[in-house]
Parts: structure tokens; C-alpha cells; sequence
């Protein structure tokens, strides 16, 4: 592809991802103060957050088992053996002036995932490690202020850092891997994954290949800060790359192909941002904590831990589309939420039809919880909903038997909403929805539908090119000359017949 | 007077009625305030406190209720265990009005056991030091002579023992500050086996080495205060999870065929000749005693101080991180900006000395230094470790000097902070290792200052090396010997 | 290994330390720092081939707590010893440079 025009260069993109997962413990990661948010400022902090003179770490086993879960779902190869080392550096939502961290030997070594991608293929991410640490307190910068404020409420927040290889090829594949992150970690029970609340942060480690000249030229990798959505991870290495893209066309002699810078993502302009560091910014000064002793992860641990994992979305993804039917489309919406997903194979497997639960759940379910959220920051999920498994398994049973038709579903479904107790047959007998199938009923409202409507007769007659149309047109005439009640697998058998005597 | 009591006698008197605890408590508190304008061995007296702690102790033996193991016995703790009664200072303008919200748990069990806390003792600053010339406050003298130190950095609960102004005190010891002051004021002082007691609310320096210990006039006492503060801690995660032995009931029971192992490491070179040959005659004690006496090697204790003086500084240089005037402490005033908030505060906060051990341990952890420095100070260690498992399958116990000189006089060595250093010669490899050790006093200069013998033991002997140190107590009376105070 | 700190390695530490050193405190320290290390520098004499580093003194591991809350101190108590406060808040002096550290 050399020539000697200025051909556009030919580039790849390798973005790997770092992962903040705020874990979602009772208590702290290193002592018992409350792990929870919104309370006042500092009013989830003990001596222990707070960094006081004599105060000593202590490990969360509940949050080492959650980091556990996580690892295993992402086939982490779990360490025997872990430390906890101390990672240096001044800023004042860091009480301590040190991070306990896991450096050397992390939690979770070597694993992979299998991630979706939008065109219903999947590609393989390898995932480096996972290791557990403490999160630091906030620092708030009120406008007009010439002080800067401290909350150490989020400090010691228990976080998982997942580090993966730079396998993602593109902001879009970026930003799918935040969303399937985040699915597993809600799946799995780790983490509520509520962005806003910073729960997971993002930072996209950026670089390309160029092609060029025929030679390859690889950029320096930049790192992106603390991206809390998951538009910001795909605008933000949108632009990253074209800017690495700009900066080497302009300049393709002195392109660095050596260090790592550190850019913050400026969400209002659109444009990521150099951020500059002290020069020992990097000199963390890691060693030992010698305050924490080595913990050792029997495989028996591992293996109770294991067998406490929940069906993934991939694996449910996967098992709707071979055993219910459903298209990768519709497999994905329902493995979304994992309470919507238990919900649908309580209900499966009650012995519900599955297709028309799942007509059921994607149709008036699905518009439904829609309908419930307030606001664009709540969102309400179908199993949020006062319709139980026993409830949807009768409902499509009720469809599938011709007992109500999928119209008159809908109306029963409504009127579960508001009296969760109801039964759906009796509501649906109630509501007059039940289907007669009264072969002398039905032909008298057939009677009168075509009495009522000469020119659609006549055009199912007459006119090949509206024949179909017409008989749609009757059939619905005679539906609503019923009140819906009427079967319209006999409407249709009764309709054909008449017309054709 | 009975601030000249032990704290067992304090603790039996008071339990057949023959005294109170706050006559015992009043009589301490007297002794305070004529001799510690002179010695200023404590950084703050809390009278009114400890006499209603003393109060309250008297009203439950009226009462017939169940008493503690230090009921009414009058106790002095050093300023780098946490209180929420009284400044927690450390000896440093860092932390001058500190006032922490939670006690140690040594403190709680020296309460609970009915203590009564007369006040806290002076220190090296941050306890790095071995003279308690190093407080930001003063140095403490002493009582022996004080024109000279008394050693450090728990100065101030030795020099508050020995002059008789408590019962008895806690110290902490990371490479011999429990022990060496012990030493130069004639007084018993024991570092537990590291993880024995609780370092929660300990200050940290160097959290690998740092231990709490019993600083007594007898070895009996220190048994009692070991039975109370020793023990399973589950907010240290280092703390030994093993139930705590009866150190009180066979403590007069003597050792037999006990071996004693005397270094060669740890004669000759540096040590004052008075020193040798009062160590030499303990030996000889325990020898006629029925004890076989035999030679050993801990080829790499040489290596000793230089390992101490990386790893303890790294370790410092962490924990003294948090000082840094935004949460609490000292802060400068009118700072340009956040670096020079920190900056300043801390040059403004820590003495030369902490600055200097901070720098240190700052430079040994830093990037291009640390496997040189740092990874081989802990491999060196864990030559310094075995010496002493190899060592102890030959004996059981191992004696040595405590210190290779009496006490020196104030100014002697501050100069140089690389002598100063050397003064811990013996005691460090102990803390190294996380063996226990104990200084007992073994004698007197001709100037009339007091000589310590140093016995080491493999981890959790305690038991065995407080009835080792009991042997020798029971047969002299250096202990029954006062120092004679200057009154006010 | 070198077993001097000079006076830029003096003021380079210091920075790391955040420790603001005057014009004077800088030659002694080098000389003092380099004295030590002159004497530290004896580790190396040592044969550690094949040795673990001994972070640890005792054999201990695994020490864990069950996840369980404990109180906090009250807002007052955290922010009783602050050199500056407003309100709820610690306060310190304008950041306006973010994103150091780690995290
Ligand atoms: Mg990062
Ligand atoms: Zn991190």
C-alpha cells in the first residue's frame, strides 16, 4: 500500500481496559464502618478511614469472596497465595497518604471472557488480572471557594481493579465490554453497576498501529481517567484515536513511541485533555503492608466460591437462543437484568408457553416498566413489576389455549398491574375477555359484520389485488362486532366460508 | 510511701485490706509532683482522673465485687498509645493537641483489669530515638543521674519506674526501646514475642518490629502486666490467635537443665569492661544454679543495625505518611498551595531526627533503590532469624548485655546520629527476628549507674524466661535499690 | 547501590517525603544520610542467595473479618483534631490539578 502520494494510512486500534468495580460489602474493605453512600459528609468514617495514629487493617473476607466470583466468571486463574502492599502517594482523600493494594500477586491472575459484539458475533478478551484495594474519600471543589473540600465517606469502599489486555479494537467494542462487565458484576450480586453513582469507573488505555510507508509505527499509549458512563468510554477513545491518528500524520517523524501519558476526558467539550504529573508521580514506593499477613486461598474455597456463581448472560444468552427459540435479539433483552431473566425461567418453568411469555415480557411488560419510570434516572425492570412468575405462566398458558386472544392479553396484564392479586382467567372472565366459541354466536356476529360492509365483500370477490386485505378488513369487523371475544381461528373458518357460498 | 510498692504488693494489700488504691494512687501522684520537674519522665499527669479511677476501685472492694488483676495498681503509659483521656503526642509538635477518639487496646485491658493510668510518659519522638532526647518537649533525665539519659525511647516510663512515680508502666519497643532504657535505669523491661500483645492504637513506627511491653521494678510485676495485656486481637491483624499462658502462678518455680547460650557475637569490642563483667557474673549465677552454659554463633547479627536501619525507616517512612496536617495535627500556617501544605507542616511538625529516618526509609523504598535497599534488608532478616533457630536448638536461652555502656550523658551522642544508632546494637536483632526479650538489672557501675543482662528466647517463651529472670532476682537486690531524687 | 545521598537525591527524597528542606538542612543531611548508608552498605556483603524476603515475623496468614458493620464516630469526632474544616468537610488549599496519584 506504499505510494508515493500521501495515502491515507491504514491503522489498528488496541484499547486495553482498567476497572474500578466498587464492590457492594456491608462494611469497608479494611474495617466495619458502613460501605454505603448518600449519608452526610463524613459521617461513614472510623478511625480506621479517617488514617488515625495506631489504627490497623483487618480484611473483609466477604469482599476477597466477591472479588473471587468476579475473577471466576472472567476465568481468572485465583492465586493461592496473595499480599497486600501499600502504593504511596499525597492527596488529601487519602487519609494515610498510601493505598493498601494488591501488587505483585494479585487476587485473580490470567483469564478471558466472551464478549458480544453488536453484530450477535462475540470475540474473545483476555483479561490480565483483578486484584482488591481500598477506594479514596472525594475531593470537592465548590465554584468561588478558595478551598477545596474533603468527604472520606467513599474512602475504604472496597474496589476491584480488573486490568485487561489491550484486545479491544474499537470505541464501540469498548464501550459493549463495560456494558457486559457490568452486567456480570450485577448478575453476579458484586456491585448495583449504577453509573451515576460512580460504581464502576473506566480507564481506556489507548494506542495505534499504523501502517505506513510500509512500515508499522506504534503510538504511545495514553491512559483516560476515570470515565463513569459507558458514552464516555466510547466517545472518549473516539477521539482519542484521532487524535493519535492527527497528532502522527502531523508530525510522523517524531511520533514517541516510548511512554504513557495521562489525559482526562472533558465531557462537555467532547475532548480528551493532558493531564500533568509531578515527576514522582510514579515512584509509589510499593512494598509490603506490614500490618496485613499473606492470605492463602485454599481450592477448596475456590471451589465452594465456584459453586455459588450464578448463570452468566453469556450462558443464559446462550440457552435462550438454543432451548426457548428465541432470537439473539430477544435472548438479549431478557438476560439484561438477571431479575428479569429469573423471572422469565420461573415462569418457563411453570410450564408457560415460551413464546408467548416472551411476547408477554418484551410486549406489555417490557412497555410497562417503561411507563413506571418517573425519570430518566430510575429505572423500573419488569421484575420490578407486582406480576409473578404464577401470573405470567397462567397468562400465556391462557393465550396459547385460545382462552383470550394476544389483544385481550395485554388488557389483562393492565389490569394485574393494578390488582396484583388477581387471577388471570378470572380477570380476563371478569374484564368479558374470555374467547365464546359458540359456533351459532359467532356466525351471527359474522352475519353481521358482512351485512354491515357490502364494499368489502365485494372486493374479496371482485378484486384479486384486495382479496387479502378485505378478508383482514372482515375478520377485524367481526372481532369488534364481538368485543373481541370471539375466537379468531373460527371467525376465520366461519368468514371463508360464507364468502365462499 | 507507697508509690515505693510493687505492683503486686499493690494489687494483694489492697486485696487483704491493709491499703486503698487511692492512698496508693495519692502517694504516686505526690511523688509526681516533687520529682518530675526534675526528671520529666511524663508528658501529662492526669490527677483527678486516676484519683477517681482509684475511687471507684476502693467503692468495689467495699462492695465485695470481683477485682482486676491491676486493681488499684497506679500504672504510667507511654505518649504513643492512644487515649481518649488526655493529648496523644508522641513526644511530637506534630501531634501536641492530638486527642484521639478511641483507646488502645492495651489501655482497655489495663482498665478493665482496674488500673488506674496516672499519665503518659515522654519518648523519642515517634519513639525513634534511644535516649529520649528526641521529645519535642524536653528530654527526661535520669533518676540515677541526671546529668545522663535514660535511655529510649521509652525513657520516660523507665525513668518514671525506677524513680518510683508509678507502680509499674508500659513501654514499646521496635529495636530495644523497652529494654535499653530498662537497662540504664536498673529497672525489668519485656518485648513480647511480636504479635503476643495488640499494637491497635500503638503509634505506629515500624509496624514489623513495633511491640507493647511491661516496664516494672520486678520481674513478678512484669508477669502480671504481660497476664493482662497479652492476648488475641481480632482489629490486629498480626495479633497471635493463640490463648495467653499463666504467667503468675509457676513464676517461682526455678528452671532446671536450662542452657544458656552466650554469643560470641556479642562479647568483647565496644563493651565496657564494668558491662562484661557484671554480665559475666549473671552467667556465673545462673551456672551455679545448675544451668549449662554454652557457646553459640549468630554469625549475621553484625549485620543487625545496618538491616534495622532500612527496614525500621521504610516501614516509618509509610506510617508517618499520614502526618501531613489535613486531617488532624499540625498544620502550617497560610500555606501557597497543597504541596507546600504538606511540605511545610511536616518540616514544620517532625524533629531532625524523624525527618532524618524518614528521609531514609523514603529514599530505601524508592524507585531504582528498593531491591538493593529494602528487598535485601529482608533477606538479611531472614539470615538474622535463623541464627537464632539454629541457636536455640543448641540452648534454650541466649544472655548478652542489654546495652554495651551505662548511661551517657545528655548531648554525649547527639551529634552523631550513626553512634546513637549503635547503642541498639543488642537489642535490635530481637525485633528482627519477632523473638521475645528482657532486660533485668545485674548491677552497678562504680558511678553508681545500673548494668543490664539481656536474655533472648525462641518465640512465646515467656513463661519460661520470666521464671529465668526470677532465679537470678530472687538471689540479688539490685532491684530493692532507689535512686536517690532531687525533691522540689 | 550508591552509598551516598548527594544534594540533589537530598531534595529529590524530600520532595517524595514532602518535606520541605531549608538551604541548610540540605548539605547535613546529605552528609549524615550518606554516613548511614556508608554503614548500611555492609548488606551487601551478605550471601542471600535463595532467601525469601521476611516481610512478616511470624508465620501468620489469613486473618480475616467477617463483613460486618461497626459505628462510625460522629461527624464531629472525625473532624474534631482538623486544622481546617467547614461544615461537614476537611478543607485544604485550592486543587485545581486532578488525577494525580492512583487510584
Ligand atoms: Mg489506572
Ligand atoms: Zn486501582
Amino acid at each position: 500500500m506504499s505510494t508515493t502520494t500521501a495515502a491515507e494510512p491504514q491503522y489498528k486500534v488496541l484499547i486495553g481496559m482498567e476497572i474500578h468495580v466498587q464492590l457492594a460489602t456491608q462494611s469497608k474493605m479494611f474495617t466495619g464502618a458502613a460501605n454505603g453512600f448518600g449519608g452526610d459528609p463524613n459521617s461513614q468514617v472510623d478511625p480506621v478511614i479517617l488514617g488515625l495514629p495506631g489504627v490497623l487493617p483487618v480484611i473483609n473476607k466477604r469482599a476477597v469472596e466477591m472479588a473471587m466470583m468476579v475473577g471466576l466468571a472472567l476465568n481468572c486463574q485465583i492465586a493461592a497465595q496473595t499480599k497486600w502492599d501499600r502504593k504511596s502517594y499525597y492527596y488529601p482523600d487519602l487519609p494515610k497518604n498510601y493505598q493498601i493494594s494488591q501488587y505483585d500477586q494479585p487476587l485473580c491472575g490470567a483469564g478471558s471472557i466472551e464478549l458480544p459484539l453488536a453484530d450477535g458475533g462475540s470475540k474473545t478478551v483476555r483479561i490480565r488480572r483483578a486484584h482488591l484495594e481500598e477506594d479514596a474519600g472525594k475531593l470537592l471543589h465548590e465554584a468561588g471557594m478558595t478551598e477545596s473540600l474533603v468527604d472520606l465517606n467513599r474512602a475504604g469502599t472496597p474496589l476491584l481493579e480488573i486490568v485487561t489486555e489491550p484486545d479491544l479494537t474499537s470505541p464501540e467494542e469498548a464501550r459493549l465490554f463495560g456494558e457486559e462487565l457490568r452486567r456480570i458484576c450485577r448478575y453476579l450480586g458484586v456491585s448495583h453497576g449504577i453509573m451515576q453513582q460512580g460504581h464502576m469507573r473506566f480507564e481506556p488505555n489507548i494506542n495505534l498501529h499504523i501502517y505506513h510507508h510500509g512500515k508499522t509505527i506504534k503510538t504511545a499509549i495514553t491512559e483516560i481517567k476515570n470515565l463513569n458512563s459507558f458514552r464516555a468510554v466510547e466517545r472518549a477513545c473516539s477521539y482519542e484515536i484521532q487524535r493519535q491518528l492527527a497528532e502522527y500524520l502531523a508530525h510522523p517523524e517524531v511520533m514517541p513511541s516510548q511512554g504513557k501519558s495521562t489525559r482526562g476526558w472533558d465531557d462537555d467539550k467532547g475532548m480528551t485533555l493532558l493531564q500533568r504529573e509531578k515527576e514522582e508521580a510514579h515512584d509509589y514506593r510499593y512494598f509490603p503492608d506490614p500490618d496485613l499477613v499473606p492470605l492463602h486461598i485454599a481450592p477448596r474455597w475456590v471451589e465452594a466460591i465456584r459453586s455459588g456463581v450464578v448463570e452468566l448472560p453469556i450462558a443464559r444468552r446462550k440457552r435462550y437462543q438454543e432451548v426457548f427459540g428465541m432470537s439473539a435479539k430477544e435472548a438479549f433483552s431478557l438476560t439484561e437484568e438477571r431479575a428479569v431473566a429469573d423471572l422469565f425461567d420461573r415462569a418457563a418453568s411453570l410450564g408457560a408457553p415460551v413464546r408467548r411469555l416472551t411476547n408477554l415480557f418484551l410486549g406489555p411488560a417490557a412497555k410497562m416498566a417503561n411507563e413506571a419510570a418517573t425519570d430518566q434516572a430510575t429505572t423500573v425492570l419488569i421484575s420490578d413489576l407486582p406480576v409473578t412468575a404464577e401470573q405470567y405462566a397462567r397468562l400465556a398458558q391462557l393465550v396459547e389455549t385460545g382462552g383470550i386472544s394476544a389483544t385481550s392479553a395485554v388488557m389483562v396484564f393492565e389490569h394485574l398491574i393494578k390488582h396484583p392479586e388477581a387471577d388471570p382467567a378470572q380477570a380476563a372472565e371478569q374484564l368479558g375477555l374470555m374467547q365464546i366459541r359458540d359456533q351459532n354466536q359467532t356466525e351471527a356476529w359474522v352475519m353481521q359484520a358482512l351485512a354491515a360492509n357490502p364494499q368489502a365483500i365485494s372486493d374479496y370477490k371482485n378484486n384479486p389485488k384486495k382479496k387479502q386485505a378485505s378478508l383482514g378488513f372482515l375478520r377485524g369487523a367481526v372481532m369488534k362486532a364481538s368485543q373481541g371475544k370471539a375466537d379468531p381461528k373460527l371467525v376465520g373458518e366461519i368468514l371463508e366460508a360464507k364468502l365462499k357460498a | 510511701m507507697l508509690n515505693e510498692l510493687t505492683a503486686l504488693e499493690i494489687h494483694n494489700k489492697i486485696a487483704a485490706g491493709e491499703i486503698t488504691a487511692t492512698t496508693a494512687a495519692q502517694d504516686c501522684l505526690s511523688a509526681i509532683t516533687r520529682a518530675d520537674p526534675h526528671l520529666h519522665a511524663y508528658n501529662a499527669v492526669f490527677a483527678d482522673r486516676a484519683m477517681r479511677q482509684a475511687e471507684a476501685v476502693d467503692q468495689a472492694h467495699t462492695a465485695g465485687q470481683p477485682r482486676g488483676l491491676l486493681a488499684g495498681v497506679p500504672i504510667a503509659i507511654k505518649d504513643n498509645l492512644c487515649t481518649t483521656f488526655g493529648a496523644t503526642t508522641c513526644s511530637s509538635k506534630m501531634l501536641k493537641n492530638f486527642h484521639s477518639p478511641y483507646d488502645a487496646t492495651v489501655v482497655k485491658k489495663l482498665e478493665q483489669a482496674g488500673a488506674v493510668i496516672l499519665g503518659k510518659t515522654n519518648l523519642d519522638e515517634f519513639a525513634m530515638g534511644s535516649s529520649t532526647e528526641n521529645s519535642a518537649f524536653g528530654p527526661t533525665r535520669n533518676p540515677w543521674n541526671t546529668q545522663c539519659v535514660p535511655g529510649g525511647s521509652s525513657g520516660g516510663s523507665a525513668a518514671a519506674t525506677a524513680a518510683r512515680l508509678c507502680a509499674a508502666s508500659l513501654g514499646s519497643d521496635t529495636g530495644g526501646s523497652i529494654r535499653q532504657p530498662a537497662s540504664l535505669c536498673g529497672i525489668v523491661g519485656l518485648k513480647p514475642t511480636y504479635g503476643l500483645v495488640s499494637r491497635y492504637g500503638l503509634v505506629a513506627f515500624a509496624s514489623s518490629l513495633d511491640q507493647i511491653g511491661p516496664m516494672t521494678r520486678t520481674v513478678g510485676d512484669a508477669a502480671l502486666l504481660l497476664q493482662v495485656i497479652a492476648g488475641h486481637d481480632p482489629w490486629d491483624s498480626t495479633s497471635w490467635p493463640e490463648p495467653v499462658p499463666d504467667y503468675l502462678s509457676d513464676l517461682d518455680k526455678p528452671l532446671e537443665n536450662v542452657r544458656i547460650g552466650l554469643p560470641a557475637e556479642f562479647s568483647g569490642e565496644g563493651i565496657e569492661p564494668e558491662v562484661s563483667a557484671a554480665i559475666a557474673k549473671a552467667v556465673d549465677f545462673y551456672h551455679r544454679q545448675g544451668a549449662k552454659v554454652v557457646p553459640v554463633n549468630l554469625p549475621h547479627t553484625k549485620y543487625g543495625i545496618a538491616a534495622y536501619y532500612v527496614i525500621a525507616p521504610a516501614e516509618a517512612s509509610s506510617n508517618l505518611a499520614r502526618y501531613d496536617g489535613v486531617h488532624y495535627g499540625h498544620r502550617t500556617a497560610r500555606p501557597e498551595n497543597l504541596f507546600d501544605l504538606y511540605a511545610a507542616s511536616r518540616a514544620e511538625g517532625f524533629g531532625p531526627e524523624v525527618q532524618r529516618r524518614i528521609m531514609l526509609g523514603t529514599y530505601a523504598l524508592s524507585s531504582g533503590y528498593y531491591d538493593a535497599y529494602y528487598l535485601r534488608a529482608l533477606r538479611v532478616r531472614q539470615l538474622i532469624k535463623r541464627d537464632f533457630d539454629q541457636a536455640f536448638e543448641k540452648c534454650d536461652f541466649i544472655a548478652c548485655p542489654t546495652s554495651p555502656t551505662v548511661a551517657f550523658e545528655l548531648g554525649a551522642k547527639s551529634g552523631d546520629p550513626l553512634q546513637m544508632y549503635l547503642c541498639d546494637v543488642f537489642t535490635v536483632t530481637c525485633n528482627i527476628a519477632g523473638i521475645p526479650g528482657m532486660n533485668i538489672p545485674c548491677g552497678f557501675s562504680q558511678t553508681g549507674l545500673p548494668i543490664g543482662l539481656q536474655i533472648l528466647g525462641p518465640t512465646f517463651s515467656e513463661q519460661r524466661m520470666l521464671r529465668l529472670a526470677r532465679m537470678y532476682e530472687k538471689h540479688h537486690d539490685w532491684h530493692t535499690r532507689k535512686p536517690v531524687l532531687p525533691q522540689a | 547501590m550508591a552509598d551516598t545521598l548527594n544534594e540533589a537525591q537530598v531534595r529529590h527524597v524530600a520532595q517524595l517525603a514532602r518535606l520541605k528542606l531549608s538551604d541548610t538542612d540540605v548539605p547535613r543531611l546529605s552528609r549524615q544520610i550518606s554516613s548511614i548508608l556508608d554503614y548500611v552498605a555492609q548488606l551487601q556483603e551478605a550471601n542471600v542467595e535463595g532467601l525469601e524476603p521476611m516481610a512478616h515475623p511470624l508465620p501468620l496468614h489469613s486473618v480475616l473479618r467477617e463483613d460486618e458493620v461497626r459505628p462510625s464516630l460522629t461527624v464531629q469526632q472525625v473532624l474534631a483534631n482538623a486544622p481546617g474544616k467547614v461544615g461537614a468537610f476537611f478543607t485544604v488549599p485550592k486543587v485545581l490539578d486532578t488525577g494525580l496519584g492512583g487510584g
